[in-house]
């Protein structure tokens, strides 16, 4: 394959990570933003939710696309439960201090990964796609489940715009994300809605692994590496900016997929890029694309 | 501060480390083991309860200080062919250049982003260590040779590879690391620190200079903590990856928890009753780690002070 060729297929695969990354950035920004809590165990609710899928398409019978279609209400619903629970028992009796919670998320992703170890035990398992077509460019033929799910995640990601900035409830959102004091008093159920939020936050990370599992694999460590990628796309994007965390996943997932399809050394692009990232955090706290902090 | 309370807490001090010694003797030989490698443990324990206890900075990557400590040694003593003390200190130096550099770069983020850098910067260092496999092996690691693990002292010869002589140097280690941790926490430079933890604002207006002696801080845990992982690694032979990689920056945070923070035996506490426990749940299950996970919620929701700083709270107030 001649250089072009390999890199619009960098890019392509780069376009599939994005979307992945959006998705799940967004959860963890809007936890962050909202609730000012740093959710280290999002990566988990990523696996449980391709885990979930997993279990669940199998449950079914026939046509991969019933199972898949199940996974895809199932899977959110249950890990949106998890986090429901886990935000009313824990992060909640610990008042949302920052470094308290970020403590109990740890504690959270320990205890999510191993219980996933535990039953369902430490192989790597298929999902069956809903559909195989592939779609023949002239140079090379390319899945067109991975262009579904860049179409979904765009879809989704609009969906979240309309509701954050379009509907009543996005409204609430704000107001507590912007002064929760004062919003308390206006009478918004400060508490219930930070309960949804983490919730929300947990199920576009599921949502994510649902779209994604068909094209890897369900796995109890897979969580890792989208947890930091996130963190270093909420951390680039800035805080609170919807647009900034499409951006910088739209960059981060190019980057990644041009580094993995065309670098020597995919250690050596890590090191580079998570040491950029820390050093954005030191001498641009606000990341690239927010603004600077009240 | 009266004489009589300086003098208990001396004495309190001192009784532990001659029990603990008498320990080296009275102990069968697997619960020495262990507690060899919980007296290490408990160094890098109290290097991290400087900064967290009595600095209040919550750092997420101070298995990079072991790391740095552990490979500081471990590297020069393999590949070109140094001797014990020259390896040691080889990590202690390791250790305090890179707990400059990123101590001056992460202090300046203050809160969750502080957490968030030093996980990055330890990130980068374990990735580094799987980047450069042809030295350090990567996860496989390396295992030092005996005969490199030996000092001559005159006629007197220490070999590491002898349980008793390395529960003693464990022993003299954690000694003399206690002994300092208890003397800088109640000189002007600990009560510094414990301003800053208490409300940084205040002690800047009242002409300290915050930053220097966070600086100082961190460097003086990344020191304690790298003097850990070189002991760790000279100890017991064996420098590899996994003790740079992120979990080794969660357990130095439980093991000070569970003890207690900002208590000068809290670490050791922490440490020798979270090894147990872990020792034990290996027996039963390969997931330990939920265990880990457990206790991490349990501690930070009902036991906020730890086992030591409960203690303090309730009954001996002159605790240290």
């Amino acid at each position: 394959m001649g250089f072009g060729p390999l890199l619009l297929l960098a890019l392509l695969e780069g376009l599939v990570t994005a979307a992945l990354l959006a998705l799940m950035a967004l959860g963890l920004s809007l936890v962050f933003g909202v609730m000012r809590v740093v959710n280290v165990a999002h990566g988990e609710f990523f696996m449980l939710g391709a885990v979930l899928a997993w279990v669940v398409s199998t449950a079914f019978a026939g046509h991969p696309a019933i199972g898949f279609i199940a996974a895809l209400l199932v899977a959110p619903l249950a890990v949106g439960a998890v986090a429901y629970l886990a935000e009313r028992l824990v992060l909640k009796r610990l008042n949302y201090d920052p470094e308290a919670t970020i403590v109990a998320t740890i504690g959270l992703l320990y205890i999510i990964q191993q219980l996933a170890l535990t039953v369902y035990g430490a192989d790597a398992r298929p999902v069956q796609p809903p559909f195989n077509i592939r779609i023949q460019l002239p140079w090379f033929g390319y899945s067109g489940y991975k262009l579904f799910v860049i179409a979904a995640a765009i879809l989704l990601l609009l969906g979240a715009w309309f509701v954050l900035a379009r509907t009543r409830a996005g409204l609430v959102m704000r107001a507590t994300q912007y002064d929760a004091e004062t919003a308390q008093a206006f009478g918004i159920p400060v508490g219930r809605v930070y309960a949804y939020v983490f919730a929300l936050g947990a199920m576009l990370a599921a949502l994510a692994a649902v779209l994604i599992v068909p094209v890897s694999q369900a796995h109890y460590l897979m969580g890792r590496d989208p947890l930091l990628l996130s963190f270093v796309v909420v951390i680039i994007g800035g805080l609170g900016s919807l647009r900034g965390t499409v951006v910088a996943a739209l960059l981060i997932g190019l980057s990644d997929g041009i580094i993995s399809t065309l670098f020597f050394s995919p250690t050596l692009a890590k090191i580079l890029a998570t040491l950029l990232v820390a050093l954005v955090l030191v001498f641009r706290p606000q990341g690239l694309f927010g603004t600077a902090a009240r | 501060m009266n004489g009589a309370s300086t003098a208990r807490i001396w004495l309190l001090h001192l009784a532990v480390i001659a029990a603990l010694a008498a320990a080296g003797f009275l102990l069968p030989d697997y619960h020495r083991g262990v507690f060899s490698r919980i007296l290490v443990l408990a160094v890098f324990a109290m290097g991290y309860n400087l900064l967290l206890g009595y600095c209040g900075l919550l750092s997420l990557g101070h298995a990079m200080f072991f790391a740095a400590g552990l490979y500081g040694a471990g590297l020069p003593l393999y590949h070109l062919g140094w001797g014990m003390p020259a390896s040691f200190a080889a990590g202690l130096a390791a250790g305090s250049v890179l707990a400059l550099v990123v101590g001056a770069l992460a202090l300046r983020t203050v809160g969750v982003a502080f957490m968030i850098v030093t996980m990055m910067f330890a990130q980068v260092f374990y990735l580094t260590t799987l980047y450069f496999t042809t030295w350090t092996r990567g996860e496989e690691g390396l295992v030092l040779p005996p005969a490199a693990r030996r000092v001559e002292l005159g006629d007197v010869v220490l070999s590491l590879s002898d349980p008793a002589t390395r529960y003693m140097v464990a022993l003299v280690l954690f000694s003399a690391v206690l002994l300092v941790c208890l003397k800088l926490v109640r000189a002007p430079f600990g009560r510094t620190l414990a301003g800053i933890r208490e409300n940084e604002e205040r002690m800047r207006m009242l002409g300290y200079d915050t930053f220097r002696a966070k600086l100082g801080a961190v460097v003086v845990s990344g020191v304690i903590c790298a003097a850990a992982g070189a002991a760790y690694g000279l100890m017991f032979g064996y420098v590899g990856s996994g003790f740079a990689s992120i979990q080794y920056s969660i357990l130095p945070l439980l093991w000070v928890l569970v003890g207690g923070a900002a208590t000068t035996l809290g670490p050791l506490v922490g440490t020798a009753f979270m090894v147990y426990v872990i020792d034990y749940a290996s027996g039963l299950t390969t997931a330990w780690l939920m265990l880990v996970g457990a206790a991490l919620i349990f501690v930070v929701l009902f036991f906020p002070k730890g086992i030591l700083g409960t203690v303090r709270e309730r009954w001996l107030k002159w605790l240290p």
